[in-house]
């Protein structure tokens, strides 16, 4: 679409896509997830099981900050172009937490853009680090 | 218990048929506060290029958990689930899903190793086939640590 087309050309080391900013991460959007996503485990959802871990408090799945990545990659470009996405989940989101999702071009060969990728919340705290592949070839879904 | 690493790679996992429902779809978008309309809206999505919805990239994932007992592999190894967390997680992406299409799960542990004496790793590889065409691919980095009993 539009967006890459016009970045594409002068994609280089470092350039930053647009940072998307979410939450915050309510208690409804963690049920909501939950069921859609199809992951049950109550610890995201239900403070009586969440206190019986010896936690204060339930918090965000991991799969929710990475669809929140999804989100900024497919922003950027339309979908069918993201080849590879992955990420390491390094700490816990808290309930009521506004992640933000950064992107950085590592390096462009040919048609193919790496991106670093990463999620922060307010007071600094890095959730998710990953990287992902997106293919700048023109193609149909 | 230290987890027996070749019953970890030994272990089946059954294939498993998932229907890809539009409303679930629509869901997934919703609860991740996606509002493009091709993962909402069949008439957006066909005009983009694509037969129905359109499924967010993550949703692979959802796809493994459509398993009745997701993590019922890891009972026959005496893992304790309390103490299973979800290190990584990575796709690989050959083709789009779309509501309506019916897709095969293949899921097989093709790592396991010891990080130390109180905590393993299970690599988890899924294969999504549509028909015979592999649409999708799912690596999961299953972090297990020995939980006090």
């Amino acid at each position: 679409m539009s967006a890459l087309t016009e970045a594409g050309a002068d994609l280089t080391p470092g350039t930053e896509l647009p940072p998307l900013e979410v939450g915050p991460i309510s208690r409804t959007t963690l049920a909501l997830f939950a069921g859609a996503s199809g992951d049950h485990n109550p610890i995201h959802v239900d403070l009586d099981v969440a206190r019986s871990a010896g936690l204060d408090d339930v918090f965000a799945h991991g799969m929710l900050s990475m669809a929140y990545l999804g989100r900024l990659l497919t922003g950027w470009v339309p979908q069918h172009r993201v080849r590879t996405f992955g990420v390491r989940f390094v700490a816990i989101t808290p309930v009521l937490a506004r992640p933000t999702c950064h992107g950085t071009v590592r390096e462009v060969v040919g048609d193919l853009v790496t991106l670093d990728l990463a999620v922060q919340l307010e007071d600094g705290t890095t959730t998710l680090t990953g990287s992902a592949v997106v293919d700048l070839t023109e193609g149909s879904p | 218990m230290a987890l027996d690493h070749r019953a970890a790679l030994a272990v089946v996992i059954p294939d498993l048929d998932v229907t890809l429902e539009r409303g679930r779809l629509r869901s997934f978008a919703a609860a991740v506060g996606d509002e493009d309309p091709v993962h909402h809206d069949v008439e957006a999505a066909r005009a983009a290029g694509h037969p129905d919805v359109l499924a967010m990239p993550t949703f692979l994932f959802s796809l493994e958990l459509e398993h009745p007992d997701p993590f019922g592999y890891l009972d026959p190894l005496g893992v304790d689930l309390r103490g299973v967390l979800h290190g990584e997680q990575s796709f690989t992406f050959h083709a789009p899903l779309h509501a309506g299409e019916t897709v095969t799960v293949r899921s097989r542990i093709t790592e396991a190793y010891a990080k130390n004496a109180r905590m393993d790793f299970l690599v988890k590889h899924t294969d999504v086939l549509r028909g015979d065409e592999l649409v999708g691919e799912s690596d999961s980095l299953i972090v297990i640590r020995q939980v006090a009993a």
